[in-house]
């Protein structure tokens, strides 16, 4: 491994500006990059085409809910750089909104066509709008179906079609 | 085959009940619409081919709900499939049957408590004939299902139709018992 | 017959509205059609539904539809401890379970820090049946797809063989498919006595088997024409899709994540990473697909090979040996965010955890299904082709719907 997350970070900061970056998570084992969402696209194009980290492989795209408490919904990007080796992660956080003001996230797919599917399952699941996606719906659930399931404070509709959701 | 056996004896002349000959042409080669959703379909699948042969009892997977008998729900039934359940089932032609396969299908699986788009069994959806426990059922299960089948068909019977018969009795499922 | 428990409410507009049409019937030229390859069909690759815009017998564009197998495994991950959630990582991806189960246990001995001390026989008997669950797999994929094509006694043939290996893992863990084997921090219970040898004959029994797999359907004239040329990937098409596997080598890249990542003891045994080199037509089409397929199952024969060499010689069964010595009481890694990823069958399966410290139920478990990134390429290259040639193509990529549903 010839490139390490500090290095990343520094070239991050002085090509974007300071205020991309929101902080830093390197406790853990995996360390993660908190990144601000107006700067997302741009971080991510920089990751891309830069020759010294080459991240060609965005590996996973997660959706992740803090609950009610906390408040806010997080997507964590894992990308992946083949030719170098590299795993790199980027933190977005935003607010947990309600069914009339979804949280907004500005999508990737015209980066990664990899984020197409997972952004449209992340949609699925909590609910989170990607701002740029060329085609946002459903993929995992029927059309017509209520609420966001990931969402901790789901609770499932009674009936779907007549048939009962509960055992 | 017992009712070939000892009748042909006779110089190539069979006696019987119309019933009988009706009800072993029936059960003898029972075409069932291969419905493979999910782990069970492999099990299926495994029990149709080499080793657990079903074609010996006359058995062969058809494609299509038109030209089939028996439709054997393999696996989990979620509720986007349930519309297309209902569906493929009055595409069958009578006397159609239905067997739930595997643990999902029969009452939900082992998602029945946190899964909301997991449908508890298929019998809130079809009418459902044998169901066969397992996660997923040995092929010997399987075969024991289709055989406790042919031992409902054969009872039944051509003085009440079966749409009679449903709405004038209320006859329970049988269970496969392994 | 109990129809007193049916509660479906039949309505007409049920099925568009669960799942409507995403092209518009509207704006079709003249002699256009959308038809429906809906999800139950002969072709066994589970229920996918495609979308198909044809004028008949040239596919336009392909929109697949899925979530018809959506079983909820995320949200079970959020509610039950690690230990119960191994029998809902095989229903994932179930032609493949201990390597599923493999993948999430390394993703939980990671977080503990155990994973230096597992001992050694413990490992190689991971390896061992994972590798025999990787030709199971691999067996599944080329039958099936012999299938589609319309040969019908590979699939027999595979079938048979398949048993057998169905028959070894029973042995081993207790059932034939849904093994719940292979335990955080250890394995279930260790090989039974008379499994090294019966395993070895198994070996020796398959290495022909696997040429004549492939000189009846790899090196089949029928079988070249329909596959080769069809379905070409580009490699940075390939990487941009984020696609992974066999699908990844075929288009020519040498990637395996056993020998990048080097987890578990793959580093001490031998083997290759074959790669697709467009010997037939081009690098990246069904048949370099199906041929690094049949090239990895020669190449997890010799995996098992070594590992029974090693399990009966240096880490042999010994009377004291316990394969749930290192399983933990009680789950409870610290609070952090965790991915791992391992090379399945399929392709790159990732785990992603975030837990919260004193608890043993994850607060999220992601899981990065391969065949559900794989399959996202299928519009792309499947433009102008003709319909017979789409069933080629979605055969070539070995998708599993447990994996994409999940």
């Amino acid at each position: 491994m010839n490139v390490n997350f500090q290095e990343i970070k520094e070239a991050i900061l002085v090509s974007l500006g300071t205020e991309a970056v929101l902080g830093e998570n390197i406790s853990l084992a995996q360390p993660q990059l908190i990144v601000n969402k107006e700067y997302l696209k741009d971080i991510c194009l920089f990751l891309r085409d830069d020759e010294r980290f080459f991240f060609d492989q965005l590996s996973c795209l997660t959706g992740l809910d803090n609950g009610v408490p906390k408040n806010t919904i997080e997507v964590i990007y894992h990308l992946y750089s083949i030719p170098f080796n590299v795993s790199f992660i980027l933190k977005v956080e935003t607010d947990r909104g309600d069914e009339q003001h979804l949280p907004e996230v500005s999508s990737v797919t015209d980066i990664w066509r990899t984020a197409n599917w997972h952004e449209r399952e992340a949609f699925d699941m909590y609910g989170i709008v990607f701002i740029g996606h060329p085609d946002l719906r459903r993929i995992l659930l029927p059309t017509d179906w209520e609420g966001y399931p990931l969402r901790k404070d789901y609770k499932e509709q009674e009936f779907y079609h007549g048939i009962k959701v509960a055992y | 085959m017992s009712l070939l056996d000892h009748k042909f004896g006779q110089g190539g002349i069979v006696v019987s009940q119309l019933e009988d000959v009706l009800n072993w042409a029936r059960l003898s080669s029972l075409f069932p619409m291969s419905f493979g959703l999910a782990c069970c379909a492999i099990e299926m699948m495994q029990t149709f081919t080499s080793g657990y042969d079903l074609d010996r009892f006359g058995i062969i997977p058809r494609a299509t709900p038109r030209q089939s008998d028996v439709m054997i729900v393999a696996g989990t039934v979620t509720f986007k499939m349930a519309d297309r359940i209902k569906r493929l089932y009055e595409q069958m032609p009578e006397p159609r049957y239905v067997i739930s396969m595997g643990s999902c299908s029969n009452c939900g699986g082992p998602y029945w408590e946190h899964g909301y788009h997991v449908v508890k069994g298929v019998d809130r959806i079809v009418p459902v004939d044998i169901y066969v426990p397992g996660c997923p059922p040995r092929p010997e299960a399987l075969i024991g299902g289709f055989l406790k089948l042919q031992g409902k068909i054969r009872q039944e019977s051509l003085v009440e139709p079966k749409a009679v018969e449903r709405f004038l009795t209320k006859r329970t499922s049988e269970t496969a018992i392994i | 017959m109990s129809s007193h428990t049916i509660q479906y409410n039949s309505h007409p507009g049920n099925l568009e509205r669960s799942e409507p049409l995403v092209l518009d019937t509207a704006n079709l030229k003249r002699g256009e059609m959308i038809i429906n390859m809906g999800p139950q069909h002969p072709s066994t690759h589970g229920v996918l539904r495609l979308e198909i815009l044809t004028d008949g017998e040239i596919v336009k564009e392909v929109i697949p539809h899925m979530g018809y197998l959506h079983r909820c495994y995320e949200k079970h991950a959020e509610k039950l401890p690690y230990n119960q959630i191994i029998p809902f990582v095989d229903r994932m991806d179930y032609l493949a379970a201990m390597n599923s189960e493999h993948a999430y246990v390394m993703g939980i001995e990671r977080m503990l820090g155990i994973e230096k001390d597992i001992p050694k026989r413990v490992e190689y008997i991971r390896v061992l049946v994972a590798e025999l669950n990787r030709i199971s797999s691999h067996f599944v994929a080329i039958g099936t797809y012999g299938l589609d094509i319309g040969a019908f006694t590979p699939f027999l043939w595979v079938m048979r063989d398949r048993e057998h290996i169905n028959r070894l893992l029973e042995w081993v863990s207790g059932a034939r498919m849904l093994y719940n084997y292979i335990w955080a921090g250890g394995l279930f219970y260790d090989l039974p006595v008379g499994f090294e040898e019966r395993c070895n004959e198994f070996a020796t029994y398959l290495h022909p088997k696997l040429i004549e797999l492939q000189k009846i359907i790899i090196e089949n004239r029928i079988f070249i024409e329909r596959t080769a040329n069809i379905g070409v990937l580009p490699l940075d098409l390939a990487i941009n899709y984020g696609v992974t596997g066999p699908m990844l080598r075929a288009s020519g890249l040498k990637y395996d994540l056993r020998k990048v990542d080097a987890y578990s003891v793959y580093p001490e045994l031998r083997f290759d990473v074959p790669i697709g080199k467009g010997e037939m037509g081009t690098t990246g089409d069904c048949w370099d697909r199906t041929q690094v397929r049949v090239l990895e199952c020669f190449e997890s024969l010799s995996i098992i090979e070594q590992c029974l060499e090693k399990l009966t010689g240096e880490f042999k069964r010994t009377r004291d040996f316990d394969p749930q010595a290192m399983v933990p009481k009680k789950i409870r890694p610290k609070t952090m965010d965790f991915y791992m990823r391992a090379e399945n069958p399929k392709g790159e399966l990732g785990f992603f955890f975030r837990t919260t410290g004193n608890t043993d139920i994850p607060f999220r478990c992601k899981v990065r299904a391969p065949s559900f990134v794989n399959l996202s390429v299928l519009p792309s290259i499947s433009k102008n082709v003709m319909i017979s040639d789409l069933v080629a193509i979605l055969g070539s990529f070995d998708i599993v719907m447990g994996e994409i549903d999940r």
